[in-house]
């Protein structure tokens, strides 16, 4: 995906040895998304392929060994990282998402609990947005990685609200299967007065 | 651990009688440390409302007891309840209640002035905590002349004023754009690190993720509650986000 794109646009500010680029890649998000080293040799050695970067520097007679090298971006790289800012992200095919497959498929499984999975991905997800802030007011100074962090917050943030629409929507499929003579004196009392 | 700012006891809260009775509250049990912000999220109706009317002292419970600073609100009379609420517990509301004919140094001053102290000091008092919510330099304005993220400042500092160590907010960044509610929240959360102790009632999740721990509440009972959070050393190093 996007870690082609990401050490492009990394190579705009200046040429860079692939370690370098690990690491400006890991500083500019946060370490959110890890990179290993063999993911930007693999990287870069298809960016030189396709002319978008090359190699401006080595040191010494270092044939094949691609740490030794200062990689710079191309004429063309530069016009590929215009592109690619100037596309918006696609949206087309949607990642398989394995919540909404588990929930899809909990309501129908004999002896799942479909509320119980609910709550405890609610809650797991609010401890997830507890992190996410308290790392985003630890790093309030970078303003790369708050945009990464208000990100993940916003996301975990409508998973929760997504939550407690399921919940919802569940209890009404449940009211309009069962009349409400079969419900629980108690709870009809407590809706009714609170609806 | 230090002894709780607040603590409910297997706390009930009914409202009328046989088979109309509706169970605000059953059987709620939570203590609130010093330095400690707890969220408290649920859908409407859950009883969150009620809880935090009960941990101030504005409605009892029909079963259990509500501890605020070790006095159980229970045992005490009218009046020391009423004193207990006005020097140990700060409200932020939805409706923030500021009194338009008076200025927002006078607004905060009020709790402290009902309380017996003398005004030069309840001002210099509130001036303190209108500088603490970057507020001192509207301190004379009033109500009508401020922005709603100004106002809903005004009613924090009034909150927290003469130090109070447990303040008590329900959805308190109502209508309030992302970046000036965010704002309501790192001040509560500047409370909870100099020593109070918080309880918020929120729907939002993005709000609840500034608190220490985030209980839920269903059909007035507590149905779970997150973990305690790892040392900041941990943070997204150790989360399954990659």
């Amino acid at each position: 995906m996007s870690i082609r794109y990401g050490l492009l646009s990394l190579l705009e500010r200046r040429p860079m040895y692939g370690y370098q680029l690990r690491q400006e890649f890991e500083a500019s998000t946060g370490a959110t998304w890890p990179l290993n080293v063999g993911q930007v040799y693999s990287t870069l050695a298809r960016l030189e392929r396709d002319k978008l970067v090359e190699v401006a520097d080595s040191d010494g007679d270092t044939l094949g060994d691609s740490s030794q090298r200062v990689y710079a971006i191309t004429a063309e790289g530069r016009a590929e990282v215009r592109t690619w800012f100037a596309t918006p992200v696609r949206h087309s095919s949607p990642p398989r998402d394995e919540l909404a497959i588990k929930l899809a498929l909990a309501v129908h499984t004999p002896g799942v609990d479909v509320h119980a999975v609910i709550q405890a991905q609610r809650t797991a997800t609010v401890r997830a947005l507890q992190e996410y802030t308290r790392a985003r007011e630890a790093a309030a100074d970078d303003l790369s990685w708050l945009l990464v962090a208000d990100s993940l917050i916003f996301a975990a943030e409508a998973e929760v609200r997504w939550l407690d629409h399921c919940e919802t929507r569940l209890a009404r499929a449940a009211r309009s299967r069962q009349p409400s003579a079969t419900a629980p004196a108690r709870t009809a009392a407590r809706e009714g007065a609170r609806s | 651990m230090s002894a709780p700012v607040l603590e409910l006891r297997g706390v009930g809260r009914e409202h009328g009688h046989g088979e109309a009775t509706v169970h605000a509250l059953d059987g709620v049990s939570l203590a609130v440390a010093p330095g400690e912000f707890v969220a408290i999220m649920g859908p409407s109706g859950s009883g969150k409302s009620t809880l935090l009317n009960l941990a101030g002292g504005l409605d009892s419970p029909t079963h259990g007891d509500v501890i605020v600073e070790g006095k159980r609100l229970g045992g005490l009379t009218r009046s020391s309840l009423a004193q207990l609420r006005r020097r140990a517990v700060g409200y932020v509301f939805q409706s923030l209640n500021l009194i338009p004919s008076l200025t927002a140094v006078e607004n905060v001053m009020l709790p402290r002035e009902l309380d017996g102290i003398a005004s030069r000091r309840a001002r210099h008092e509130a001036l303190d905590a209108l500088h603490e919510v970057a507020m001192d330099e509207l301190a004379e304005r009033f109500p009508d002349d401020m922005s709603g993220g100004q106002q809903q400042r005004v009613a924090i500092a009034r909150a927290v004023v003469g130090a109070r160590r447990l303040i008590l907010a329900d959805e308190p960044t109502g209508a309030l754009d992302s970046q000036t509610g965010e704002d309501v929240l790192r001040m509560l959360r500047a409370r909870c690190d100099a020593g109070a102790a918080a309880v918020l009632v929120t729907h939002d999740a993005r709000h609840a993720g500034w608190a220490d721990r985030v209980v839920f509440l269903r059909d007035g009972i507590l149905v779970d509650e997150t973990a305690a959070l790892p040392g900041p050393e941990s943070l997204l190093r150790t989360s399954p986000a990659e």
